[in-house]
């Protein structure tokens, strides 16, 4: 798939509508992942419109992202930029592989109080 | 008065206690939680993909369930009620989403978003009522200062979950009062906790919840009291300002006078 249909796959995949934005920063004053992005919640927008999904894809920000919507309920312009990472988070463990999580992994990471529903939420999340 | 019930797995594992204790608590305020049958879980998180279909069917085998039985259905965990509420959104409001889970589910009539979706502390706001809650106190907690912690999944978003005020709820405020200790209100009570990260990310999660309990206890609090049993995990976690944490169900239980009975069970 080239740049441009990515970008059109991950508005088809969020219904985000970018043009929408305007830039006020809300979104990343908001996000309480903001100082472990490299690309910031205000700045999803931008890489979707310049088709610039490589980066997007390769950036650090989708592991970051919580869902908590903090971003998504305090838009004033309907954005939902959770959305958007979500979608690229999407393309990336749908398309190319690139799970975050394997279930290898999972012996190490318990402990005697862990709830079943960090596993779920985490597999759910992070692999396709 | 009888409700469909959906536990989930997490009340049948690590957060037994949030699940018996809302039992019991149910019984002595005179309503009947009927658990669905053969329930699968919710997946945890809300699958955010407006394509996504798959991960949706066990949310929507539960509503349907309770449409069939004409009962409205309750969840307990955040994450649970989260999950189901938002389906079920989607199949009332979403035609693409209802059409084609539709398609895949091919029940005898189409699950259009009928059921009701109640989380256990809007039945003791929205049916028994705070009010009456308080007369059923036999023990109340009193002198007790208590912080709610709210997090993301029973508010957000505001237009879908209608739980409450998204940045300014009450509703467990007045369900402290309501059993007779002191509401704690912080500012980082509807705040994340860090959700999921804590599993590959544990410094994230608590440098959060470090914010979260730091800032309760700054404004007086106690304890904490939450309905998920994942920011119940990583609040305990949180290494530098640690308050107690209980589920919001055992401080029910307490003030019902029924605790004892349920922890024998």
């Amino acid at each position: 798939m080239s740049h441009r249909d990515y970008s059109g796959k991950i508005k088809e995949i969020s219904g985000v509508n970018p043009y929408k934005c305007m830039k006020c920063g809300k979104c990343s004053a908001t996000c309480p992942s903001f100082n472990e992005m490299d690309i910031k919640p205000h700045q999803f927008v931008s890489y979707v419109l310049n088709g610039d999904i490589e980066a997007l894809a390769e950036s650090k920000s989708l592991w970051k992202c919580l869902s908590c919507f903090a971003c998504v309920e305090r838009c004033p312009r309907d954005v939902k930029p959770g959305k958007l990472i979500d979608a690229a988070r999407q393309i990336v463990v749908r398309e190319r592989g690139g799970d975050y999580l394997s279930a290898d992994e999972i012996p190490e990471l318990l402990d005697e109080e862990l709830p079943q529903q960090l596993l779920v939420s985490a597999f759910r999340r992070y692999k396709r | 008065m009888k409700y469909s019930y959906y536990p989930g797995c997490t009340l049948k594992n690590k957060a037994k206690v949030l699940d018996r204790y809302a039992r019991s608590c149910a019984e002595v305020l005179g309503f009947e939680l009927e658990e669905i049958e053969n329930w699968q879980c919710c997946g945890g998180v809300y699958p955010l993909g407006n394509d996504e279909i798959a991960t949706k069917l066990s949310s929507v085998r539960v509503l349907n369930e309770a449409k069939e039985k004409g009962q409205e259905l309750v969840t307990v965990c955040s994450a649970c009620h989260h999950v189901i509420k938002r389906v079920n959104d989607d199949m009332k409001n979403v035609e693409d989403i209802r059409t084609r889970a539709n398609n895949y589910m091919s029940l005898s009539e189409p699950y259009s978003g009928e059921t009701t979706v109640l989380h256990y502390l809007e039945v003791l706001r929205d049916k028994i009522g705070f009010d009456k809650l308080k007369e059923k106190v036999v023990n109340p907690l009193t002198g007790k200062k208590i912080g709610a912690y709210y997090g993301c999944l029973l508010l957000r978003p505001g237009s879908v979950m209608a739980f409450d005020n998204p940045e300014n709820p009450k509703i467990m405020e007045d369900f402290i009062r309501a059993l007779g200790a002191e509401p704690v209100v912080y500012p980082y009570r509807n705040e994340c906790c860090g959700g999921y990260i804590s599993l590959k990310e544990k410094e994230m999660a608590k440098s959060m919840c470090d914010t979260i309990t730091e800032s309760a206890k700054g404004f007086g609090a106690d304890m904490l009291i939450t309905a998920c049993p994942l920011c119940m995990y990583n609040l305990n976690k949180s290494a530098k300002e640690t308050l107690p944490v209980y589920y919001f169900t055992e401080l029910l239980a307490e003030a019902l006078g029924v605790k004892e009975e349920a922890d024998e069970e």
